[in-house]
This record gives C-alpha cells, structure tokens and sequence, in this order.
C-alpha cells in the first residue's frame, strides 16, 4: 500500500479510505480484542507449576484481576495498535524484488524502513518490559537490591543491575529490530490473494495452526540469535552459573517472542482476511462502478480488487454479466464494456511490451548472436562511438532499449527501409499501430505519439547521448574489474525475471475476466457488443502469447526456484510467472473452444490465422 | 419410476451391439465384420484391441541409487536422520528399537513404547475407518470406478475434454495416449507411476494430463506436435489450499459437474458431499444404508445421478437454484428422488426367459444429457455372473424422465470393465467401452442432440449409415419413446424420499 499512497494524491487516499477503511479499522479491532486472549494465556504459561497445578490456576487467575494487568493490557493494544498502522502503511499488492546485493541494501537502508525498524524494535522493548513485568518474579525490575555476601552490616543501601531483566529488554528491542529486517527481506507485506474465495472464518481457522508454528520456530531461531549476540558481546552472562536460569529465560523469552509474533501474525492475518472478499458495487453513474474504477488510475490494491472483482464477475455472476453487455440508454453505446475490455487489453499489451523488452535486453546481453540483436545496430550506427559497443550492454538497459526501441519504432512507422525481420516483427510488438479496426480499443494515441516524439528528439543530442554512454561504458568496465564491487551489483537472473513478473496476478485476473466474458458473450450478449472487440482481443492474447513463448526460451526464466513449503512466509510471487503463462493459454482456449469454427470468420493477420487454427485443433 | 421389467430383452447370444439408430441398438456378430465401412467412415477413431500377454504385472525393479553402492553400516545416529527423511518419525522410532548396543537401553526402551503406543494408535485409526487396512492396491480396487482394477488389463480410461483423443492407463502402469488424428501413440512411464487409479485431462488445454498414483499425482505435459514427452511439474504457483470437512475417512472419488460449479465428494463411509466451486461450502448428504458408489451429473449440473452401495436404487438429486447468484449456497433440494429400480426381474425372451438387474457400479451420463449408461455389478444370476450395461434415455428438462433403451453386449467372454462418454461427439453420443479382453469399442449412439446443439450441428440425416447390418431396422420416427414405445411412458418422480440432507 505504501506503492499506492505514494502515487497519486489525496483522491487516491479518498476512495482507499472508502473501499478498505471499515477493513483496516475491523481488523484493528479484532486484533485488539485478541490481546487480552493471548496474555492469559502468556500468564497461564509463565507461571506454570506442573506439581501444584491448582495453586498454578488460582494463582493465574488472581494475576488476571490485578489492575497492574489491566494496565499493561491497555500499553500492550497501544502497540498493536501502532504495529497495525504500521503494516496497514507497509502493505502490498506487488512485491518489490531486489535485483541485485546493492538494491537489497538500499532497501533496508531507505528511510522508511529504518524508520519501521526503529519503531518496531521500540515496541519489542515496550512488549518485552510487559512480559518481564507481567511475568514477576526475579525478571520483574530493571534495579534490584543487592545483598553481597560480603556487606552485611550495611543490608539495604545497594541496588544493582538486574541482568535478567536487561536481558529480556534487549532480547525484545533485538527481535522487533529483525522481525522489521526479515518482514522487508522476506516482502512478508505482501499480500497474496487467495486462489479461491472461502469465508473468512474457515480461512482463519485454518491459518491459526500455521501461524502458531511458524511464530514458535521463528521466534526460537530469534532467541537463539539473540543468545549468541549477547554472548558475544562481552556480557559475562552467568551461561556457566546457573543452565537452569538460562533455560527459564529462555523458554520465557521463547513464550514472548511467540506472544509477540503470534499477536502481530494474528492481526496480519486479520488484515488479510478481511481484504480479500471483495465485492466492488457495480453501481451505475457512479465513482465506484468497476469501469470507472478501471479507467481512472486507482491506487494499485484498488485495481487488484476491482480486477478480481471482474474475473469474479465473468466468471459466476450472468446478472452482473448482462450490465457489462448492455448499452448506455441515451444513445445505445456499450460504454461498459468499451472501458472494461480496453483497460485489460491496455494491461495485456503493455505485458507483450514489457515481455519483448526483457528479451531483446537478455539476448544482447547475453549471446549477441541472435539474428535481431543486430539491426539495431545497424540503424543506429551513424550515432554511435567507434567502439562499437551496444547500447544494450548497460547495466541501465532498459530505458535506454526502450528508446532505441522508440528510434526502431518511429522508423517502422515513418516506413523507412525495412528488414524483413523488421515487417515480420512490427505488428507483432505493436498492436496498436497495426490493424486498424482495434485502433480504438488499444488505446494508441499516447504509446504512438510517445514512440514518434522520442524518435525525432533523440536524434539530435545522439552526440552527448553516445558520448554518456561511452562514459558509463568505461566506469562499467573499470568497476567490473573490482570483485567487491561486481559482487553488490551483480544482478541475480532468477530476481530480475521474477521482478518482470511481480504484478502478473493483474494480469492473470484480466486474462481471466475477459476470456470469461467473451466466452458468455456467445450466447449471453445480445447486442453483439463484444463481437466488434473479439479481433482486437485475439490479437493481443495471440501477440502475447508469442511474446511469452519465446519469453519462456530464455535461460532461466522456465526453470523453477526452489520452494519453502509449509512456511508462513508467502513465496508464491516467486512463481507466478507460470501461473501465467497457464492462464494465457486456458483464456486462448476457453474463447477457442466456445467459439469453434465461427472464428475463422474473424479478421486477423495470417500469422495469427495459423496459431488459431493451431488452438482450435487443439495443437498448441 | 423406471424399472428393469420395461426393457427390451438382451440382444441373442454371440452378438455384439454396434451402434444406435433410431432408437434401436443394433448388433452384429463382431466388431470387425459386419457393416464393413461402418467404423471407417463415420468415426475415425482408433480401434484398440490390447492383448493382455504382452503387458505383465509390473515386474517392478526398484530404479532408486541405493542398489548401486556397497552397504555401508551408518552410525545410528546418520541412519535415524536419513530415514526421518523417508519415514517420519515412526521410522526412527522403529530404528532406535531395533538397533544393538548402539543406544542407551532406557532410549531403547523408551522408543519401543513409543513404537508400540503408535501402532496401538493406528489400530485404533484403522478400526475407525476399516479401509484404512487394506493394502493400497486392495483399496484402489475397492473404491476404483472400474469393475475389475486389480487384474484387467485397461485399468482407467479418459477422453480427452475437447478432441478425439483418450489416454487410457494399463496394467504395467504405462499410460498410453491415442490420438484419432495420428499414428503417434505416446508412452509414459515414470517410476512414481505405479497403481495408477484415476487419470484427468486439463480442461480449456491440449495436453496437460494429471495421473492419480499410488504416492502423488503426476503431471504430464504431452507436447502435441512431437514424439517425445516431457513430464513437467506444473501447477503453476504450486499453492494448496486445504478444505475444511469432518467425519467420512478420506474422499474416495470426486466428480465435477460439467459446467463446473459443483463437486460431488463420495467418501468410504455412509456420507458424501456436494461442494460448490465459488466459496466452497459443502452440503452433507448422510446417505442411508451405505456409501456412494457412483454418481454422475446432468450437462447442466443441475441435477446429480447417484447409487448406494448395497441397493438396487438410481437416486436423484437436484440442486434447483442457480449457483453464483446466491452466493456460498450448494442449493440442492432437501431430499433426493428414487428415479430407477435396477432390482432383479425376469425378462421373457422369444428362447427363454433372462435375469436382470442388481446393484450398479458405475454410471455415466452423456454431455447432452440425453443417455445414461450403467454398468452393473457382476452377479452370479445374471447373465453368468457378466457385468452388463443398461442403456437409459434420459430427458433433463423440462421434467426429468428415465426410459429404458437397451442393453449393450460385447463379445462372448468379454467383462464390461469401464464405460465412459466422448466429451464432444456432435452427432450423438459415443460411448467407449473397455473389455476385458483388452478391447475398447466406441458404440455411438446417434441421435439429434436438441439441447445441446453445437457449433457444428452435422445433420445426421442426410448421410445415414447404410442399413446393412443384421439387426433391421424400420423406418420409424426418431422420437417415439412417449408413442410408441412398450412401457409406460412417464417415470415422472416417485414420492419416496428416503433422504434429507443435513448441512
């Protein structure tokens, strides 16, 4: 969510308050009323007597009515409570991957990490002095009264440090500190949306084993941790004295880092559960109707839920389905599905940009053999150093491929002198330009124009431009040089294609939608609004089709990260280019098989015409 | 209610049932022989004949590395955590117990309790839920759709969802896939691959194929243009996410509707569950007497077919409110309907007089909705202990309607194994049948479909089957079943409602 608010401005806050504010201030509360459950349980535990087991139960139970309790209950939901604006902050749709060692850094290093880092380590102090207190006994004070054996004329006059105590203070700053490091490492403010709708309450339930594990192991490995800092720290901590106490401490320290971590899990996955089943009301003139909400740029988690709620619609909903198809009463214009149909197609296209790029990027990087890596070249050259060296090659190389790729663009739409790799690719990387009858479904107009303004500016400062590069080229090859240097920027494969696809789940979702749409329009839209948009729609699913094919050739993006099973840490992102490349096909299909031979009928480039054929021979 | 009494008897002795038209099975003395370009011309599909001989019990070697190294005597210890590996802790416990000298004798002790605590658990587990017991391969065979698993030679069948293809999985526990449209006949082994229970295509794909085996379901990524094939692990995100159900000891077979918003879930004991695929609640069915046996869906899925196990009765369940409106509601009525009795009755043949009838064990609906095909349990009264198929017309809508049509016979000696419907034949419907004698014969059934019809209606009229053939045929109405057919005409719904669910 941090990604959301920090895009566009107050009315972004507005409709974020409106769609999830009774969201975040019930999972807030729940978590709330969760806490005094948890600290009965925490007191039961630490003064656990298995030998006198009703003087254990009694005595809890009297600790239970203390007022002092009560009054740490009241600090204890003051920190969940900042804990959860906290998260509620740091929340998001799309996980943010480091490419390289350096930008992992930056990230822990960007101020409002450290600031969470800080904050959360204050609080695990806050929460650790609570169960120190709480707890009584020995661990209850900060200063104790000393009785050196060796004064005892004077009893009463000295007071010194109670270590245990310091212990436990520093064991809580130490665990809110790396659970704030792990929590931005592991991207644990990713939110995953469930593959299929299920009532919060059996979700919760069966997240509860889960959580309860996950936080007894992690906040063992954190007191282990914590254990050898201390250690090593120089503390001349009695390890030798007394083993009993340490495992006292221990189990103590143990039993909070789960209360900590189990209270903060239960309120994530409070949050979690009230932010998935979503029902965006599919009101007329409204601002929170889906086209609207579609069309206008909301921040990102909106269009993630409005675009679940799309595929959800497709997908079960014929009464929701018939007001996508129907016209617009004055007038008769299928505004509705005009605005849905052209934001998913604008999604997927800019995902067959974002593909191609990738690829052209990986190929020049990497083997410079391949047949198209060339032509850039070759019509770039009169702007080029004599070295020689590609423009490709920086480690910048996206946006620098972008604008060459404008250069390229604008020549193929100035028709130039072409290649026929070059006529053989235009319409396949850019649909809009291609094809007339799409034209205002794909939005051209800005993507155009930016590819043809880029064209003509960037020819004339070409000369510092290639002098920049030239420069950047050197300081490369003079860094590359130090192994230290190499080792923080060097980027990590599986990262970047990772990061290609870290907000596909948006893209699975419009794939999913519009298929389902189309699929229904067979028999459900009467007005055959669908069928003016049904070329344009194959053609992107097949253009992106091709593009992700040939995406999938690349050396490492087929093969599989390795997976931690049954950790609560959600690695699901790490994969989700798979889920794609599974949903494009089934949207392909799902339109192929309804449609049947019909789409013969459709008009689209004979390329295109082979790979339908293809799918509707179930070759593919 | 439809009754066995109202069926045309069985065709003569010797004769195998070719193909419906007209209302009318027609047979023949053999598949091969008798309309010569019958088969040919009008379904181009492969025609098995898989001999048993060539494919023996899989005489398994265990393909693992552990044969190629010398053993080696670990430390107990290294030897507890590698079989933590494999076997959890009942296998360490099980190691410390049997290890010499090497332990402490109270560790020893110790763990031997603990083995011993844990298998008096299991019993208690297994007394529970007695199938738990059996053998796996015993326990496939008890719930499996197929009438013999253990020893036939086609041991699971399925059409592809889209195309004349099937992948049919054999006794050596090789899966083979034919293609109607070409020679290429893929194999696949893998060494997980063993007593492969139930095979399933990937809807809306071409070739994703997922194999239920003994110890995981495999996923199979046939590439249609080429020869080889690749096994690719591929559920995309690899996320599971558990359902929440009690009571019933495992789900013995799960069964989606055809437009897939519910599941049918039959477990082992007296219980099965109908889940809806939106939010995924579940309605429980305590059915009376015993489990489900098997079950099948209308095209519409609005209507679900069932049998128990132990009684001659087809039950009908409907589910008349449309899933996505209300949502997280199964909507299915509060009690289901007997439509069939399948008991036992005498049949007056011209020669002599013929038994029908007893328990059903699988049954198929078509995806038009209008044949059901049942195949019985093998009894000893019946036709010498043969497992016979009932064929059913069947109307969905406006009124559900059950009328007999006949009965499909193969050849002398051959057992019906498994019967299964192709997913898109558009001039009727096609059963395929699997044989004993490793034989699987496509029987199509033509008629118009008048529901369903699809994109590319052939009319069967215009280029009939030449009336060749033995049985003959009149010239009669295609649908004659309210006019002219023998029985009484209306099943309509019986006022028994034995069951009511409890949700």
């Amino acid at each position: 969510m941090a990604t959301a608010v920090s895009g566009p401005g107050a009315g972004s806050r507005d409709i974020l308050w409106r769609v999830l504010g009774w969201r975040i201030v019930a999972s807030i509360v729940w978590s709330v009323v969760l806490l005094p459950v948890c600290t009965t349980v925490f007191i039961i535990f630490s003064s656990i007597d298995l030998f006198h087991p009703i003087q254990w139960l009694s005595d809890s139970v009297n600790d239970l009515y203390s007022s002092y309790v009560i009054f740490y209950l009241l600090l204890l939901s003051v920190v969940v409570i900042i804990i959860s604006v906290f998260n509620v902050e740091f929340y998001a749709v799309v996980p943010s991957i480091p490419c390289s060692r350096l930008a992992l850094i930056g990230k822990i290093l960007h101020p409002q990490q450290l600031m969470h880092s800080l904050v959360h380590a204050t609080m695990g102090m806050v929460m650790a002095w609570c169960a120190a207190v709480m707890t009584k006994g020995q661990y209850s004070f900060l200063v104790v009264p000393c009785s050196s054996s060796e004064s005892l004329d004077r009893p009463a006059a000295q007071t010194c440090l109670n270590e245990y105590h310091l212990f436990f203070l520093l064991a809580g700053a130490f665990m809110g500190y790396s659970y704030s490091l792990l929590y931005f490492i592991n991207n644990m403010n990713y939110l995953q949306f469930p593959i299929i709708q299920q009532y919060k309450f059996l979700r919760f339930r069966r997240s509860l084993l889960l959580i309860v594990k996950h936080s007894c192991m992690e906040s063992l490995f954190l007191v282990r941790n914590f254990c050898i800092v201390y250690y090593f720290l120089g503390k001349r901590f009695e390890l030798i004295h007394d083993i009993e106490a340490v495992l006292m401490v221990q189990m103590r320290t143990f039993m909070k880092g789960d209360f900590q971590d189990a209270s903060e899990n239960d309120k994530n996955d409070g949050m979690c559960a009230h932010v998935f089943p979503v029902q965006l009301p599919f009101v007329e003139e409204s601002d929170e109707c889906l086209p609207k909400v579609l069309n206008s740029n909301p921040p990102l988690i909106i269009k993630f839920l409005a675009l679940q709620d799309l595929m959800l619609l497709a997908q079960y909903s014929s009464s929701r389905r018939q007001e996508v198809f129907s016209l617009s009463q004055p007038g008769g214009h299928p505004h509705n599905w005009t605005a849905i149909s052209r934001e998913c197609l604008n999604l997927l296209n800019d995902m067959t940009q974002r593909l191609v790029l990738y690829q052209e990027a990986a190929a020049t990087n990497g083997r410079v053999s391949s047949s198209y890596s060339m032509e850039p070249k070759k019509l770039d050259s009169p702007a080029k150093t004599p070295d020689g060296s590609s423009p490709f090659g920086t480690p910048f190389g996206s946006s620098v491929v972008k604008r060459v790729a404008g250069i390229f663009d604008g020549n193929t739409c100035y028709g130039l002198p072409q290649s026929p790799q070059l006529i053989r690719r235009a319409p396949r990387l850019w649909t809009s330009v291609s094809g007339q009858q799409m034209s205002e479904f794909s939005n051209p107009s800005p993507y155009t124009s930016f590819n043809n303004a880029e064209g003509k500016t960037v020819r004339q400062p070409s000369v510092i431009h290639s002098w920049i590069q030239h420069k950047r080229e050197q300081i490369k090859n003079f860094l590359s040089k130090r192994v230290l240097i190499m080792y923080f920027f060097n980027k990590h494969p599986e990262a970047s294609i990772q990061a290609v696809f870290s907000d596909a789940q948006m893209h699975i979702w419009a794939l999913e939608g519009l298929s389902h749409l189309v699929a229904a329009s067979f028999t459900e839209d009467s007005f055959g609004v669908v069928q003016t948009t049904l070329p344009a729609i194959l053609n992107t699913l097949l253009t992106l089709q091709e593009a992700v094919d040939k995406y999938f050739k690349l050396p490492h993006a087929s093969s599989k990260p390795p997976r931690i099973s049954g950790s609560l840490v959600d690695t699901s992102y790490k994969t989700l280019r798979f889920a794609f490349r599974a949903s494009l096909k089934t949207a392909i299909y799902r339109i192929t098989t309804t449609f049947g031979e019909h789409l013969n009928a459709v008009q689209a480039s004979a390329e295109h015409q082979k790979r339908l054929q293809q799918f509707l021979e179930f070759k593919e | 209610m439809c009754t066995l009494g109202l069926f045309p008897p069985p065709p003569p002795r010797g004769q195998v049932t070719l193909y419906e038209h007209n209302n009318e099975l027609v047979t023949g003395s053999g598949y091969e022989s008798p309309p010569p370009d019958f088969r040919g011309q009008w379904i181009n599909l492969p025609v098995l004949h898989l001999a048993k001989d060539p494919l023996k019990t899989p005489g398994r070697l265990d393909h693992g590395t552990r044969t190629a190294f010398i053993h080696h005597r670990e430390q107990v210890w290294k030897r507890c955590i590698n079989i933590w590996r494999d076997m959890g802790l009942f296998g360490v416990l099980n190691e410390i117990a049997n290890s010499e000298e090497e332990v402490f004798e109270w560790v020893k002790t110790a763990s031997s309790w603990a083995l011993a605590l844990c298998r008096w658990a299991s019993s208690l587990h297994g007394s529970l839920f007695p199938h738990l017991s059996l053998r796996s391969e015993d326990l496939i065979a008890e719930f499996a759709q197929v009438t013999n698993w253990s020893s036939c030679c086609l041991r699971v069948f399925a059409w592809h969802p889209h195309t004349n293809k099937f992948a049919v999985a054999l006794l050596d526990d090789s899966i083979r896939v034919y293609n109607a449209n070409s020679t290429i006949v893929p194999s696949l082994k893998h060494r997980l691959q063993r007593n492969v229970a139930a095979l399933a295509w990937k809807p809306l794909s071409a070739s994703v194929l997922a194999v239920a085996c003994q110890s995981c379901i495999l996923i199979w990524t046939l590439d249609p243009t080429s020869l080889s094939t690749r096994k690719v692990w591929d559920i995309s995100t690899e996320i599971c996410v558990p359902l929440p159900w009690f009571r019933g000891g495992g789900v013995t077979n799960l069964l989606w509707s055809p437009d897939g918003s519910k599941v049918l879930a039959t477990t082992p004991s007296a219980v099965f569950r109908v889940w809806e695929a939106q939010m995924w609640t579940c309605e429980r069915w305590p059915t009376l007497s015993g489990r489900c046996q098997t079950g099948c869906w209308s095209p519409d899925g609005n209507r679900l077919l069932f049998t128990v196990l132990g009684e001659p009765l087809i039950y009908s369940l409907s589910f008349p409110e449309r899933c996505g409106e209300g949502k997280g509601r199964v909507g299915g009525a509060k009690s289901a309907t007997i439509v069939a009795d399948l008991s036992e009755t005498i049949i007056q043949t011209p020669d002599c007089e013929e038994r029908l009838g007893g328990e059903a064990h699988s049954m198929v609906w078509d995806p038009s909705g209008e044949r059901l095909a049942v195949l019985m349990k093998g009894n000893p009264q019946v036709q010498d202990g043969k497992s016979v198929i009932l064929l059913f017309r069947t109307r969905n809508s406006p009124v559900f309607e059950l009328l007999p049509c006949g009965i499909i016979q193969g050849e002398p000696g051959a057992q019906a194994q498994l019967i299964s419907f192709h997913p898109s034949f558009n001039k009727g419907a096609l059963l395929s049948v699997c044989w004993s004698t490793g034989r699987i014969a496509h029987i199509p059934l033509y008629f118009v479909n008048a529901q369903f019809p699809r994109f590319s209606p052939v009319l069967g009229r215009a280029k009939e089957p030449p009336a060749g053939g033995v049985g003959c045929m009149p010239d009669l109405p295609l649908f004659t079943e309210t006019s002219s057919a023998p029985w009484d005409p209306l099943p309509g719904r019986s006022p028994a409602q034995p069951h009511s669910p409890h949700i």
